[in-house]
């Protein structure tokens, strides 16, 4: 069982913003999926079988990049060419 | 097919399009004026692209993606953008952040999602033909739900590169018409390689459907026809593949043990890959602006709590809680472990079996306000999620009405079989054309 401390706390990591009203049905919801989840108990611990795949690498080679004013029309804010972003250090 | 471009475009009453482009030129090729419908998680240049939330209300990709550079290669017109539920998080379309699209079959049903939009202007007559993408079954579902056609290839024949991603190892985007051949020929321009996509194979499509059947083994899982699969569904389901005997097929029964946690082994994978998928939606590079006056924690949990649907969030919520340490070994990795049981469990089975064949969903599509807890809604994905979970090719054929609603064959083929899929769909289709179904 999470508690609604739990999923605030969860909801903190992920930046998702939760008001308080929202929290007991969330909770609510969560730990009923959760439980659902439990059935992965039943499968046996070990390595997932492994795949039989390659990676497929490329090299980096530096191409033509989107045109700059195209990028920056999507952008809330910007200046001088670059994007503005909220403060990270207070 | 109607090849022509319908004169005015016909009122959207199933809100099936979130935009109709204006721009209906077209070139020469396979698609030369088809008018196709692009479910609205595919980039288009030019063209805004939203994946059916409020987040990217206003965004305009200045880059299509690499299928819609293929359509317009084709010389297809790019019709319009499709509804669909939020990021493709959704059964039913209902999760779209501009409202439900309503099903063409029942307007007081579900069209089923997530690519619900997509489904439902095929089935409404709009678009001769569609692309929707495909998680956990949503391009079948829609198609099942909706009346019409939807194949979901195998994972690596269709590029992802400028899909907006949601969960990166189980997606595909995949063709969606009113019949099969025209799934064949939309398939046919879609599937290659690209080099963007470092998933992507070299598998091109180059196929013209053969609807001769004769000695093709069937295999038929009884978890297919068990508990929580509508009785009726399951009939309809079993007198099609009745049909596709007297073609000449014959049935072999199996199991898929791993049925049991398939669905949980699903949601654990795909909520992991959209918490870290969906940081990127912080509203500083696209959609409505963050202010930038704010602390960047605090301009970034008020942009995605108003800019988040309820079930975008719950996924983000539930994947940071899967992969959150303490937890990872019970859910994640377990489910990485489950994962792997599916794909050897199908991989078992095409040893005695050419395809599997079994209902596409366990019921016909519901009324709205029918479902709302989000797990009852989770557990209707348990027939199309082994298939993503195994990377295999699955494609839905309508096969007859139950309560007068239409009800999908799912046909499941080996990896790179996506021929021989299409191609028992056909035979099915021709045959029930033909009346004997």
């Amino acid at each position: 069982m999470v508690s609604e401390q739990d999923v605030s706390h969860i909801a903190e990591l992920a930046d998702i913003g939760i008001e308080a009203e929202d929290l007991a049905r969330f909770t609510r919801e969560f730990n009923a999926i959760l439980d659902y989840f439990d059935i992965l108990d039943q499968v046996k611990s070990g390595e997932p079988p492994a795949p039989d795949l390659v990676n497929i690498l490329r090299e980096d080679e530096p191409e033509p990049s989107l045109p700059l004013d195209e990028v920056l029309r999507n952008a809330g804010e910007s200046e001088d060419g670059f994007i503005k972003a909220p403060k990270v250090m207070q | 097919m109607s090849g022509a471009f319908p004169a005015t475009v016909p009122e959207d009453r199933y809100n099936a399009f979130l935009m109709v482009s204006p721009d209906r030129s077209h070139g020469t090729g396979a698609l030369a004026g088809i008018p196709v419908a692009v479910k609205d998680n595919i980039s288009t240049k030019g063209i805004p692209t939203t994946a059916g939330s409020r987040i990217l209300q206003g965004y305009v990709p200045p880059y299509d993606a690499h299928v819609v550079e293929l359509l317009r290669t084709e010389g297809a017109v790019i019709f319009g953008k499709t509804n669909m539920d939020e990021f493709g998080m959704g059964t039913t379309t209902e999760n779209s952040g501009y409202g439900p699209t309503l099903n063409p079959r029942d307007p007081s049903r579900v069209p089923g999602g997530s690519s619900g939009g997509s489904a439902a202007a095929v089935a409404a007559g709009i678009v001769p033909m569609a692309l929707g993408s495909d998680t956990g079954g949503s391009i079948r579902c829609p198609s099942a739900f909706c009346g019409i056609v939807g194949l979901k290839p195998t994972y690596g024949r269709v590029s992802r590169y400028g899909l907006i991603a949601y969960s990166n190892s189980l997606e595909q985007i995949g063709p969606m018409a009113g019949n099969v051949s025209d799934v064949a020929k939309l398939f046919g321009v879609i599937a290659g390689h690209d080099r963007r996509d470092a998933t992507s194979q070299d598998r091109p499509c180059k196929h013209t459907p053969d609807p001769e059947i004769k000695g093709l083994r069937i295999g038929v899982p009884k978890e297919y026809f068990g508990e929580g699969v509508d009785p009726k569904v399951a009939d309809s389901v079993r007198n099609a593949i009745g049909n596709l005997e007297e073609l000449g097929a014959t049935t072999v029964e199996c199991t898929i043990p791993s049925m049991q946690y398939a669905l949980a082994a699903y949601y654990v994978t795909c909520t992991s890959e959209a918490s870290s998928n969906l940081a990127r939606f912080d509203g500083i590079r696209y959609g409505p602006a963050v202010g930038t006056k704010k602390s960047w924690h605090e301009a970034f949990q008020d942009i995605r709590k108003t800019g988040f649907g309820t079930e975008v969030r719950r996924r983000i919520l539930l994947g940071t809680f899967a992969l959150s340490s303490g937890y990872y070994g019970k859910y994640y990795a377990k489910a990485q472990v489950a994962r792997g049981n599916v794909r050897s469990d199908f991989l078992r089975i095409f040893k005695d079996a050419d395809v599997i064949a079994g209902p596409t969903m366990p019921t016909i599509a519901w009324k709205f306000g029918e479902k709302s807890d989000p797990l009852s809604m989770y557990l209707s994905d348990i027939l199309t999620v082994p298939a993503n979970l195994a990377g295999i090719p699955a494609i839905s054929v309508p096969c007859g009405t139950v309560d007068r609603m239409p009800v999908g064959l799912q046909v499941m083929g080996r990896h790179f079989e996506d021929e021989r899929v299409i191609d028992v769909a056909y035979a099915y289709e021709r045959a029930a054309k033909g009346g004997s179904a």
